[in-house]
């Protein structure tokens, strides 16, 4: 009880920054991830391979190798003395994207075939066909999987630690640099998490509720 | 190109228009790519000299040190966490409560919080000479929890009148396990279980974080001790060790989608699950409790083949 109440300050500015790095990288993880699905069912063969492309590579680079990447190689390209924060938040959403493509994907891929043959026979366009008839009902089936891409998010994200963003796992870095004894340490951090995956999980539960439809 | 069904077999308005879709959408990636050769190129990152510290024979060796080190923790993540899964998914169905229930807080716990925090206790806690066993015993502790759903969720599909029948035949719990579920479960879910095995393999670079030298380490150890023309060598660095773990993934991958054809085709009835590399465990029953994999989504997703043709690689 102890190192928590000694150590509440950091322990708060911990927590926010798991929630902070968490939040802003779902945002940039779901644009990228329903762009990169859209590319990949479209009829244009290069947006395609990209797509793929996309995905493998994403799929098969470990996180921590991708953290290197955005912290040594992408502050060369664009402009140097980006903030960690920023760099990280990139790191975990593009990883997390390619997940959210495949679920969107697979989501998709659940809409019964009529449906969008119905309306084709109409005379929608693609995107129209995806915008107003396929995605809204792939939705449905993609917030199981994405729950559980964004709890992993979550967990991922005390990557982002080790690379002096200020979050939980940087606390257990910190107080275990202290000299505190790490039992208590870890059981105070897995609450942390635990209290965020749960409010997530929750979260979705309630989505999933709320767009419930009688099919 | 054939046509989707989200799309008609384009007419020649649409051919048209998706030719200049495909011009304007290649240019634009194309000028990414090349935007970023040119800033990198700039710095001096691209010059030979960058590339030229590969032909070193310490660099090499260093390298080669780090890959067998990384395939170590590996081998030994690989073994414990599949031991682990076993042993934790007969406890989870066992018939005894205090068991099961210890079984399942287990997993529970272990599988929502993150690798990272499991292995850096066990290190600080632990292990803190032995960094490579710290990782190793992290990653069983992890990818075992997993393990044990995916195990669980196999022995759930196969058919009841399998085990209704080895009871009959007068089996203990113990027989009916060993020689009829767990065969077909594993035979079932073997796709799954290796794209596990693949979450493990990228996971082992992690060790980064707790200083063993494996790729990932090695690889900063390289970049920030080499200097040269003034500049530290990350992007050829990156790149080549980048390569390495993706072909390392794509192989372990490769090898779970040959299983899952082969196990398609063979005549003994056992329906495989389906095992693209990090597919997660297939919708025949929800798993419950939060949960996803280590460094990706474990979770029920369907099968992401082309049911209706939609997708096309």
């Amino acid at each position: 009880m102890n190192v928590l109440l000694d150590n509440f300050p950091e322990f708060r500015d911990g927590f926010i920054g798991t929630v902070s790095i968490t939040a802003v990288s779902s945002v940039i993880a779901l644009v990228l991830g329903v762009l990169i699905a859209g590319f990949r069912v479209s009829p244009v063969p290069p947006l395609r391979y990209f797509g793929t492309a996309w995905v493998t590579l994403m799929r098969n680079t470990p996180l921590t190798l991708l953290f290197l990447i955005f912290f040594f190689v992408v502050p060369e390209i664009l402009f140097p003395g980006m903030s960690p924060f920023v760099l990280g938040s990139l790191a975990l959403g593009f990883y997390t994207s390619s997940f959210v493509c495949e679920a969107v994907r697979s989501g998709i891929n659940t809409v019964p075939l009529g449906q969008a043959e119905a309306a084709r026979s109409i005379g929608m366009t693609f995107a129209q066909t995806l915008q107003i008839v396929v995605l809204p009902q792939a939705t449905r089936s993609v917030i199981p999987p994405l729950s559980s891409i964004f709890i992993a998010l979550t967990k991922n994200s005390a990557i982002a630690g080790a690379f002096s963003v200020a979050e939980l796992f940087g606390w257990q870095k910190l107080m275990s640099d202290r000299g505190y004894d790490i039992v208590p340490v870890f059981i105070w951090v897995a609450i942390g998490y635990l209290i965020v995956t749960f409010t997530i999980s929750g979260l979705f539960r309630l989505l999933e509720r709320r767009m419930e439809v009688a099919r | 190109m054939s046509a989707s069904v989200l799309y008609d077999a384009p007419g020649p308005k649409a051919v048209v228009r998706n030719r200049i879709y495909a011009v304007v959408g290649s240019l634009a990636i194309a000028a990414l790519i090349a935007i970023s050769i040119v800033r990198l190129a700039d710095k001096g990152h691209l010059a030979p000299a960058m590339w030229d510290i590969f032909n070193y024979t310490g660099i090499r060796q260093n390298i080669a040190d780090a890959l067998l080190a990384t395939l170590k923790a590996f081998g030994l993540a690989a073994i414990g966490s599949l031991v682990l899964g076993v042993v934790l998914v007969v406890g989870r169905l066992s018939d005894h409560k205090p068991v099961r229930w210890a079984a399942t807080t287990f997993i529970e716990l272990f599988r929502s919080l993150p690798l990272l925090i499991t292995i850096y206790a066990i290190w600080v806690g632990f292990l803190t000479d032995y960094s490579m066993w710290a990782l190793a015993a992290g990653l069983s502790v992890y990818n075992g929890c997993v393990q044990a759903e995916v195990l669980r969720a196999g022995i759930n599909s196969v058919p009841k009148g399998q085990s209704e029948a080895a009871y009959a035949l007068g089996m203990s719990k113990t027989q009916v396990m060993v020689s009829v579920l767990m065969p077909q479960a594993i035979r079932s879910m073997l796709p799954t279980i290796i794209g596990q095995l693949v979450v493990t393999l990228k996971d082992t670079s992690l060790g980064f974080i707790i200083l063993y030298p494996e790729l990932l380490q090695t690889a900063r150890l390289i970049a920030s001790n080499t200097q040269v023309n003034g500049q530290y060598p990350y992007v050829s660095t990156i790149v080549v060790i980048g390569t390495l773990y993706i072909a390392m993934c794509l192989l372990l991958s490769a090898l779970a989608t040959w299983i899952e054809k082969r196990g398609r085709r063979a005549k003994t009835g056992i329906k495989v699950a389906p095992g693209a590399p990090a597919a997660g465990i297939p919708a025949m029953e929800a798993v419950p409790g939060p949960d996803a994999g280590g460094a990706g989504g474990a979770g029920p997703t369907a099968d992401g083949a082309g049911a209706t043709g939609v997708t096309k690689d």
